[in-house]
C-alpha cells in the first residue's frame, strides 16, 4: 500500500557496493530537484512582487552566515532531528505516520506543564528525565489508536494518524488554556522553565544540547533500522507485508511498535524544544513541523545520515526564512509551499531516474 | 436558557447543519469517485482551499455567487488536472504528492491572501435563500431544510445523479473496474488512464465546489486554512459509506449536526472554547472509525498506478 518509491527505499537501504557513478547518480537526483524548486519558488516570489534574489539572500544571511543565525540555526535542528528519525522508523516498515503535528504539540506541552513543577521536587537531572519520558508516553499513547487499527482491522492509517494529528493539536491548545495555565501571566501559557533550570548549552555559544541528543537518536535510529535484526524485521514488514506473515513475524505487535518507536521520538522532539529551547508553550503555537519534515526524509531516502544534512538545510531555511518574512513582509507560509515544490519535483526525478535506468537495462 | 429547545433554535441548528454538511457532502461524493477509480486523493484538501480561495475572488470581484462557484470548480479541476498528470499519467505515489499539494495550496492560498486581504478582511454579503414553495412553510423543518441557496438542492440531487451513475450506466461499471481490477478494463478495450483522470477531475471540481460554498455561504469571506480538514473529513465519509452515495449524505448531515451543536450551543451561552468545537468532528469520525473501521472496504487497486503490461 506504501507505493513505489518506498519500496524501493526500503530495500536498497544500506549500500555498500555504491560505485563511483551511484553516489554522483543519487547527488543529481538530490540536489537537481532542490535547485529546480528554488528557482519555482522563486517565480512564485516574484509573481507576488517580491524579488527572490533578496528573499534568499537574507535566508543565506540569517541562518547561515551571521554568527548568532548559525547558532539558531544548530538549536532549530535539535527538535527536527528527532522528528526525521521517527518519520525515518515509520516509513521504513511502510507505515505512514503523519500526525507529527499531534504529537509532537503533545509531547511539548506535557513536558512544558510537567518540567517547571518537577524541578521544584526533584534533582534537576531526574527531573528533566521524568518530565522527558512523560511526552515520549503522551505521545505514544497519542498513536495507539491509529496504530491498533491498522494493526488488527487494517484500517488506513494515513487518515487515522491525521485526525488524531488534528484532535492532538486541538486538545494541546485546550490544556495550554484550560488546564496548565500559568496564573502568574494574563497571556494564556504555560509555567516557563526558568533558563538555568533548561537543558545546558554547549560550551560558550546558544547552540542547545539537545541537538547533540537529537543526533545520537537519528544516528541510533540508523543503525537499527540498517544493522540489526529488529531493524531487519521492520524493514520486511515495509517492504512487504504478507512476506512478513509468512516469515513468522507478528507483524501486528511489529506495527504498533513502529508507531510507539515512531510517535515516541517525535513527542521526544516537542520535549526538546521546550526543556532546551522555548522554556513554556504559548497558547495557538504550532510549528507544524511535522509536514515540513517529510521531504527531508524522503530527500534522504530515509537514510539517517543523509537526514541530518538534510534537517540541517531545512533549519537555515526555516531560521532564515523567519527573519527574511519580516524583513520583506513575506509570511512564514512561503516555506511551505517551498516544501511542497520539493516533495513534487522529488518524485518527478525519481520517475525520470527510474526511466532512464530501465531505459539502458532494454 | 428558557428558550433552548425553541422552534427557532431547533430551526437554526438545523439550518446550521445543513449549511456545514453541504461542503463534507460534496467533497466525500467527489472523494468518492477517485476511490472507486483505484486513487487515493489525499490532495483533496489541496482541491478544496483553492476553491474556497478563486471560489471567493471570483465572487467577490464579479459579486455574482455563481461565478464564484464556478471559479471554485474550475480552480479544483485546475488542481485536480496536475494530480491527475502526476499520480495518474506518470504513476507518482499517491500519497507524496497529495501530501504535497495539500500542504503547497495551503501556503500559497495563505500567502496570495496576506497580500491581497489582509489589510481588508472583505466580507462577501449573505447569499439569496431559495425557498421552495410549500415545503418552505413547515413549522421549524421548513426554515431549517427548504431555505437555501440553490446549490444545497443541487448538492443534494448529486447524490441521486451518482447512485444512477454508478448502477445504471457504462462510466460507472468502468470505474468500479479502474478501481478492483484496473487489468480487466484494459483488456476490455477502454482506457484505464483515462478513466482515472475523469474520476480525479470530478473530484476536483467536487471539492473546488465545497469549498466555495464553505467560504462564500458558510463564512462570507476567505481566510487562510479556511477548510481545516473538511477535505480529510470528505476522504473518511467516503471511506466509511463504502462506494454508495447516499451514506455519504448521512455521514455528512452527522458531522454537519456536530458541528451545529457546539456552535449553537455557545450560542446558548454555554462556554466552550473554540478549539473543543473544532475537536468534535473529528472525535466523532474516530469514533466511527473504531466502531466500523473493519467494514470500511477499499477498492482492491486503490493507490497503486496501472501501468500496461506490468508484471
Amino acid at each position: 500500500m506504501s507505493g513505489e518509491a518506498v519500496r524501493a527505499a526500503t530495500l536498497d537501504g544500506s549500500g555498500k557496493d555504491a560505485s563511483r557513478r551511484d553516489i554522483r547518480r543519487r547527488l543529481a537526483i538530490t540536489l537537481g530537484p532542490l535547485l529546480v524548486s528554488l528557482v519555482l519558488a522563486g517565480c512564485v516570489l516574484l509573481v507576488l512582487g517580491v524579488d527572490p534574489l533578496a528573499y534568499y539572500g537574507f535566508v543565506l544571511d540569517r541562518g547561515l552566515l551571521s554568527p548568532l543565525g548559525v547558532q539558531q540555526t544548530l538549536t532549530r535542528m535539535a527538535p527536527l532531528l528527532f522528528i526525521a528519525a521517527g518519520l525515518i522508523v515509520a516509513f521504513r516498515a511502510g507505515m505512514w505516520n503523519l500526525g507529527g503535528d499531534g504529537q509532537f504539540l503533545l509531547g511539548a506541552v506535557t513536558a512544558a506543564a510537567s518540567a517547571p513543577l518537577l524541578v521544584q521536587a526533584l534533582p534537576h537531572w531526574l527531573a528533566l528525565l521524568v518530565a522527558f519520558l512523560i511526552a515520549t508516553s503522551v505521545a505514544m499513547l497519542w498513536s495507539l489508536v491509529p496504530a491498533l487499527l491498522r494493526a488488527y482491522q487494517g484500517v488506513n492509517e494515513i487518515i487515522t494518524t491525521l485526525m488524531m494529528s488534528f484532535l492532538g493539536v486541538s486538545l494541546a491548545n485546550v490544556l495550554v488554556k484550560l488546564l496548565f495555565l500559568d496564573p502568574a501571566t494574563t497571556v494564556p501559557q504555560t509555567r516557563t522553565l526558568a533558563v538555568p533550570d533548561r537543558l545546558p548549552r554547549l560550551f560558550e555559544t546558544t547552540i542547545t544540547s539537545g541537538l547533540v541528543f537529537g543526533l545520537a537518536a537519528i544516528v541510533i535510529v540508523h543503525f537499527v533500522m540498517t544493522r540489526t535484526a529488529f531493524g531487519l524485521k521492520l524493514r520486511t514488514v515495509g517492504a512487504n507485508p504478507r512476506a512478513a506473515i509468512h516469515a513468522g513475524l507478528n507483524v501486528p505487535l511489529l506495527t504498533v511498535a513502529v508507531f510507539a518507536i515512531s510517535a515516541g521520538l517525535i513527542g521526544i522532539g516537542g520535549a526538546v524544544d521546550i526543556i532546551g529551547i522555548q522554556g513554556n508553550v504559548r497558547a495557538d503555537w504550532n510549528p507544524a513541523y511535522g509536514l515540513a519534515v517529510i521531504p527531508v526524509v524522503f530527500l534522504a531516502r530515509m537514510n539517517g545520515l543523509a537526514a541530518i544534512a538534510f534537517v540541517f538545510l531545512l533549519s537555515v531555511l526555516s531560521i532564515g526564512g523567519e527573519s527574511a518574512a519580516r524583513r520583506l513582509g513575506v509570511p512564514q507560509h512561503f516555506t511551505m509551499v517551498l516544501v511542497a515544490i520539493v516533495l513534487i519535483t522529488l518524485a518527478i526525478a525519481e520517475y525520470l531516474d527510474h526511466r532512464f535506468n530501465q531505459a539502458r537495462k532494454v | 436558557m428558557g428558550g433552548f429547545l425553541s422552534d427557532t433554535f431547533l430551526a437554526a441548528l438545523l439550518f446550521g447543519a445543513v449549511t456545514a454538511a453541504v461542503p463534507l457532502l460534496l467533497a466525500g461524493l467527489g472523494e468518492q469517485m477517485s476511490e472507486k477509480a483505484g486513487v487515493l486523493n489525499i490532495g483533496i484538501e489541496g482541491m478544496m482551499i483553492t476553491g474556497a480561495y478563486l471560489g471567493f475572488v471570483g465572487a467577490y470581484y464579479s459579486g455574482s455567487f455563481w461565478l464564484g462557484f464556478l471559479t471554485g470548480a474550475a480552480g479544483g479541476i485546475a488542481v485536480a488536472a496536475l494530480m491527475a498528470l502526476l499520480c495518474v499519467r506518470i504513476g507518482l505515489n499517491q500519497i507524496v504528492i497529495g501530501i504535497a499539494l495539500t500542504l503547497g495550496l495551503d501556503g500559497l492560498t495563505a500567502l496570495l491572501h496576506h497580500f491581497q486581504f489582509s489589510r481588508s478582511y472583505p466580507r462577501l454579503p449573505a447569499a439569496e435563500v431559495t425557498p421552495i414553495p410549500l415545503l418552505a412553510d413547515i413549522p421549524v423543518l421548513g426554515p431549517a431544510l427548504f431555505r437555501h441557496h440553490l446549490i444545497v438542492y443541487l448538492a443534494v440531487a448529486m447524490v441521486g445523479i451518482m447512485i444512477w451513475v454508478y448502477r445504471r450506466t457504462q462510466l460507472g461499471l468502468n470505474l468500479q473496474a479502474a478501481g478492483d481490477k484496473p487489468a480487466a478494463l484494459d483488456v476490455a478495450g477502454i482506457d484505464v488512464i483515462r478513466t482515472r483522470t475523469v474520476a480525479v477531475l470530478f473530484t476536483g471540481g467536487m471539492a473546488g465546489l465545497g469549498g466555495a460554498y464553505l467560504a462564500n455561504v458558510g463564512a462570507g469571506l476567505f481566510i487562510p486554512f479556511i477548510t481545516n480538514g473538511a477535505g480529510f473529513l470528505g476522504i473518511v465519509l467516503a471511506m466509511l459509506a463504502r462506494g454508495r452515495p447516499l451514506w455519504v449524505l448521512v455521514g455528512a448531515l452527522i458531522f454537519g449536526g456536530c458541528l451545529s451543536m457546539t456552535t449553537a450551543a455557545q450560542v446558548a451561552g454555554i462556554n466552550i472554547p473554540t478549539d473543543v468545537i473544532q475537536m468534535l468532528p473529528f472525535l466523532v469520525v474516530m469514533a466511527m472509525l473504531v466502531l466500523f473501521g473493519r467494514r470500511a472496504s477499499l477498492p482492491a487497486a486503490l493507490g497503486i498506478p496501472y501501468e500496461r503490461g506490468a508484471r
